[in-house]
């Protein structure tokens, strides 16, 4: 960029100065600018992003083991010296179980989606691009998912898999497949008879080539919407199953978890439930927001 | 028109096929022998076995999976094991109770939610649209369950004023009956008030700055007539298609709202259900949800033909 000032110093006439316009609307244009000049999706980064590091170094910022049990603590008031958050009824610090707490719902909703989206693109693909009965097979086995309660699927697929982080992960990622593979589907229906995609086959690329190098790109824009504003949801239906207590099985804190624990103190201590869902309500309220802006700035079109 | 409605309710057959298969499949994957549940930890080994061949446990999967299928189509989902009753009847005996908080909740959803969507949009930009839209945007975001612990520990634990579980009973008066609908209906209305609201500001916003608005405000028509009849008519397709998903996910939501305040509907009978390995129970009652949510998208669809002329199914080309 420097080289372009000097550049554009020296010689401000003619094809230089031609560049630099070309090259400041290009910037303007960028997908990270446009991003940048959206308020609410930068307020909905922040969030994810204080999130994520609390998340990942949720080692080095917890005062205290969140799983150190101190019985004659129990239930010390949040603002307590010590304690900014309080204990639980274990007198365990709450801060430090919702710091890893955080780790836990950032790992199953970003985990969810992955596995929903990894599946569900995958066949979204198969089925738009093969269409026929390929397709009418895929796309009704989908509906047939997605007209079950999404959380009722989940409750029936934890009863089926038991408790456990990665059993939570693949019925939240199950139950995302349906939605995913709907929307690829759609992209690739749009896409898959245009010019160069015949081009492409009369040239002798390979169908497997086709759909990952030119077809998958297209798609790809409505993909990372879709999934910003799931990961929102999944942290939703993550708190939702450890609160009917078929999630995360104890000790192990969850933002969900923690919020069941504070179901059952709710008399004594209603800060507990309080502070782990307000936790729940900020990161999902940042995802929607950064969700919302990406489409903006993505896809216009799409803007409801 | 009627072609098209056909060929909606032709395509929705397969899918409910597919919905009781995987039900089928998944009930009798869940960990556990509803033989043992209902004789209990001590049954000798022969009780169990003959309570199998009493529920049919002992036949093939195959056969157990045709003899059901046979008895959905006439109309027979079953008899619960634990209860030893129909399912249809427990359903039926469950279904008003869900019914009188989700109807109610979404009622009141759209009522409150296409008021503050409108207001919003003819004041856009304003304080009043700032706040509504803000709010609109927890309300996406809220953890209904999280909400009604909180609303239970304010009204029912610190003031005291609401009763915290279960349902009224006419019997001892209308307030009674209310008093216990207030915070489920507030818990299960959050959502769809905030989707409502943020759905209508955003069509109105559109509809508010086309010609034919315009058109009507130069021939000097009265402006509440403008906006209340015709802008908010044409605002309306966007609404129905939320009004059909929200009203299919208030049963998401009554089930969790159920399991907080202890609401004797469908949702706290599917949570216990799925405890007990009720197979039949289970397998009813989510069919019937699914059921209910295939019409419902159905209805959605004849609705939006019937309010949005744009849309002609008939002569559907292309992509």
């Amino acid at each position: 960029m420097a080289d372009a000032k000097n550049m554009a110093a020296g010689d401000a006439l003619g094809m230089d100065a031609q560049a630099q316009m070309l090259k400041k609307e290009r910037r303007a244009n960028n997908v990270w600018n446009k991003l940048k000049r959206n308020k609410t999706a930068m307020i909905g980064l922040v969030i994810v992003v204080v999130m994520v590091f609390i998340a990942v170094f949720a080692p080095f910022l917890a005062p205290y083991d969140p799983n150190e049990i101190h019985p004659l603590d129990s239930f010390i008031k949040p603002f307590s010296e010590g304690h900014l958050f309080g204990t639980d009824q274990f007198g365990r610090d709450l801060l430090s179980r919702i710091i890893y707490g955080a780790r836990i719902s950032l790992i199953v909703a970003v985990g969810g989606t992955f596995v929903g989206g990894f599946v569900g693109v995958l066949l979204g693909l198969i089925a738009g691009y093969m269409g026929g009965i390929v397709d009418s097979v895929i796309m009704r086995i989908m509906d047939g998912f997605l007209a079950f309660p999404f959380v009722l699927l989940s409750i029936i697929l934890m009863t089926v898999l038991g408790e456990g982080l990665i059993n939570v992960i693949i019925a939240i990622g199950i139950g995302n497949i349906p939605s995913f593979a709907r929307v690829v589907r759609g992209e690739v229906h749009i896409v898959k008879n245009e010019e160069y995609c015949n081009a492409c086959r009369v040239i002798g690329v390979s169908n497997v080539r086709l759909l990952f190098t030119h077809i998958l790109p297209n798609a790809i824009s409505p993909i990372i919407v879709y999934a910003t504003l799931n990961v929102a949801s999944a942290i939703i239906s993550e708190a939702a199953l450890s609160f009917l207590g078929l999630g995360i099985p104890a000790p192990t804190a969850s933002w969900g978890s923690i919020l069941r624990e504070g179901k059952s103190s709710l008399m004594t201590a209603p800060f507990v439930a309080t502070i782990s869902g307000i936790f729940i309500l900020i990161t999902v309220l940042g995802f929607n927001l950064l969700g919302d802006g990406v489409r903006d700035v993505l896809d216009p079109k799409m803007k409801q | 028109m009627l072609k098209t409605i056909l060929r909606r309710i032709l395509q929705s057959i397969p899918t409910l096929f597919i919905v009781i298969t995987i039900t089928f499949v998944l009930t009798r994957m869940i960990p556990g022998n509803p033989a043992i549940t209902i004789l209990g930890p001590q049954a000798s080994a022969q009780d169990i076995a003959e309570m199998e061949i009493k529920l049919g446990l002992d036949k093939s999967k195959l056969e157990q999976y045709a003899g059901y299928m046979i008895g959905v189509l006439h109309g027979d989902f079953g008899t619960s094991y634990v209860y030893n009753r129909p399912v249809t009847s427990l359903i039926a005996e469950r279904i008003p109770n869900t019914l009188m908080i989700t109807l109610t909740s979404l009622a009141i959803a759209i009522v409150i939610g296409v008021g503050i969507g409108v207001l919003s949009a003819l004041k856009q930009y304003s304080i009043l649209d700032y706040i509504f839209m803000i709010l609109a945007l927890v309300g996406v975001s809220m953890p209904i369950f999280w909400l009604g612990l909180m609303l239970v520990n304010l009204f029912s634990v610190q003031l005291g004023w609401l009763p915290a579980l279960g349902m009224g009973s006419m019997n001892k008066g209308l307030w009674d009956v209310i008093s216990h609908m207030i915070l489920p209906c507030f818990c299960l209305a959050t959502i769809p008030t905030a989707t409502f609201a943020r759905i209508t500001r955003s069509s109105m916003l559109e509809v508010i700055h086309s010609d034919s608005i315009k058109a009507l405000r130069a021939r000097g028509i009265k402006e509440s007539h403008i906006i209340w009849k015709h802008a908010l008519k044409n605002a309306l397709p966007p609404i129905v298609t939320v009004l059909g998903l929200q009203l299919a996910s208030a049963f998401t939501g009554a089930i969790l709202t159920e399991s907080i305040f202890s609401w004797p509907g469908m949702g706290t009978m599917i949570v216990s259900a799925i405890d007990n390995r009720d197979y039949m129970l289970i397998q009813g009652t989510v069919l019937f949800i699914a059921v209910v949510f295939v019409i419902v998208n159905l209805l959605v669809d004849i609705v939006y033909m019937l309010i949005n002329p744009r849309v002609s199914y008939d002569s559907k080309g292309g992509n």
